[in-house]
């Protein structure tokens, strides 16, 4: 009973904050190209330190590809090591792309006939055999006669943005869905001695006094991480000092009441950037 | 040899001699095993803001294939962004092949506007550094000199 009772525990933990410790993020190659024809190398993984290879691979089918022009690309030659995953994208049109991951499911738990169950990804060891297993995996599987509902709506974008050619900004126009970035300084135009610019917006509109992380790449050569810690002004706005030219991993992360799900009562947004920042 | 050799480069500019103002650039000879030509951008930009003006951008033209050579022209980091990636290329008068160490007249366009400028003159090097040189031009009486410390030797900016 103890044991169940852990099991169950941990299982809501991890529902309630996914993977909190190890920080998932994408590394391009490069995020200028002068040439139409290259291909740009992007590893994913997650890990304590963003960019480092030493805890897991991300799944590189998750990945999307915006191209400039609106159309879907696609990835190649993904592999998947044991501390990351790498493909390649084909950068074969002029413009700004945009590359990562959108999330938005819901989790959480309910009861039914008097039995917890949970919904969403199982995480924690198998359940064991012969046990009962009290999880569905999609919101559209609720039950008709479940109660207690306490489910979440997670929302989660994680992307880089490589520029062939003149940059394009047709990509940045705001779904008005979550939490999201409008770039004021272009992120494929980053130079370290000019400040970094970006809107934060909640459903379109600007997201005030929200916190956000930005984490300089090389945290294993430093003894601490250097994070930026950053809030958005009332326009939403949050304006970055790059200490030097390198690699970022941009994090900000907000809870609300305002579920776009109707059987969840609360969400939960993630947005991350990775950005490159070149020297003058 | 070196004699011979200046007065092959001064030969190779001759025709821009009309041209009433000019910027020399000079791409200093580097020993090392293994040299290639640098690629080298020049350009101007108005100093109250504006868009840049390419006057120069040498690289290797000919280079297909894979990897041709507008592969590396975003290495002229800070060109590239400030207006090299909005220039076609090949542009007529503007880009040519990459060159040998030796000075390099430009001409200034004859259509530039009075006002204050910046002059900048980038260079990078395959296996090498990289090198921003900038100083400011005035137009009518555009003078002076700079120089660079690596990939670069003098500029100068004469009027005539």
């Amino acid at each position: 009973m103890i044991r169940t009772t852990v099991l169950l525990a941990a299982a809501l933990c991890g529902l309630a904050a996914p993977a909190t410790a190890h920080n998932q993020w994408l590394l391009p190659s490069s995020t200028v190209l002068s040439d139409l024809g290259q291909s740009v190398t992007v590893d994913a993984g997650a890990s304590t330190a963003p960019f480092e290879a030493d805890h897991a691979a991300l799944p590189a089918e998750m990945v999307k590809v915006w191209a400039p022009d609106g159309t879907m690309g696609s990835i190649e030659n993904a592999a998947r090591l044991r501390y990351r995953s790498t493909f390649d994208v084909r950068i074969d049109k002029p413009g700004t792309w945009r590359i990562g991951m959108e999330n938005n499911a819901v989790t959480g738990s309910f009861k039914l006939d008097g039995e917890t169950w949970t919904l969403g990804r199982r995480r924690g060891p198998p359940p064991a055999a012969g046990a009962p297993v009290r999880n569905i995996a999609s919101v559209d599987e609720l039950p008709a006669g479940a109660t207690d509902l306490d489910l979440t709506q997670v929302m989660s974008r994680n992307e880089f943005f490589v520029t062939a050619g003149e940059p394009s900004e047709a990509l940045f126009a705001p779904t008005g869905k979550g939490l999201e970035i409008v770039p004021v300084t272009l992120p494929t135009d980053l130079v370290a001695n000019e400040p970094g610019q970006f809107r934060f917006l909640v459903d379109g509109a600007p997201a005030a006094g929200l916190a956000v992380e930005v984490i300089p790449g090389g945290r294993r050569y430093r003894s601490d991480s250097q994070t930026l810690a950053l809030t958005t002004d009332a326009e939403g706005l949050v304006t970055i000092n790059w200490p030097s030219a390198g690699f970022y991993w941009l994090n900000a992360v907000m809870t609300d009441a305002n579920p776009g799900h109707p059987k969840a009562s609360k969400r939960r947004m993630s947005y991350t950037a990775t950005l490159e920042v070149l020297a003058p | 040899m070196k004699m011979s050799f200046l007065l092959a480069a001064g030969a190779a500019v001759a025709p821009a001699a009309a041209a009433a103002q000019s910027v020399t650039i000079t791409i200093p000879p580097i020993k090392v095993s293994e040299y290639h030509k640098p690629y080298v951008a020049v350009w101007l930009e108005p100093a109250a803001g504006g868009p840049a003006r390419t006057l120069a951008v040498w690289y290797d033209i000919k280079k297909g294939g894979n990897e041709p050579g507008t592969k590396w022209l975003a290495d002229l980091r800070t060109w590239w962004r400030k207006g090299g990636r909005s220039l076609k290329l090949p542009a007529n008068g503007v880009s040519g092949a990459t060159r040998a160490p030796g000075a390099y007249r430009i001409p200034l366009p004859a259509n530039l506007a009075p006002g204050a400028y910046t002059l900048h003159v980038e260079a990078a090097r395959e296996e090498g550094g990289r090198e921003l040189v900038s100083m400011p031009l005035a137009i009518p009486a555009p003078k002076g000199r700079a120089s660079g410390k690596s990939e670069l030797g003098a500029v100068t900016i004469v009027a005539r």
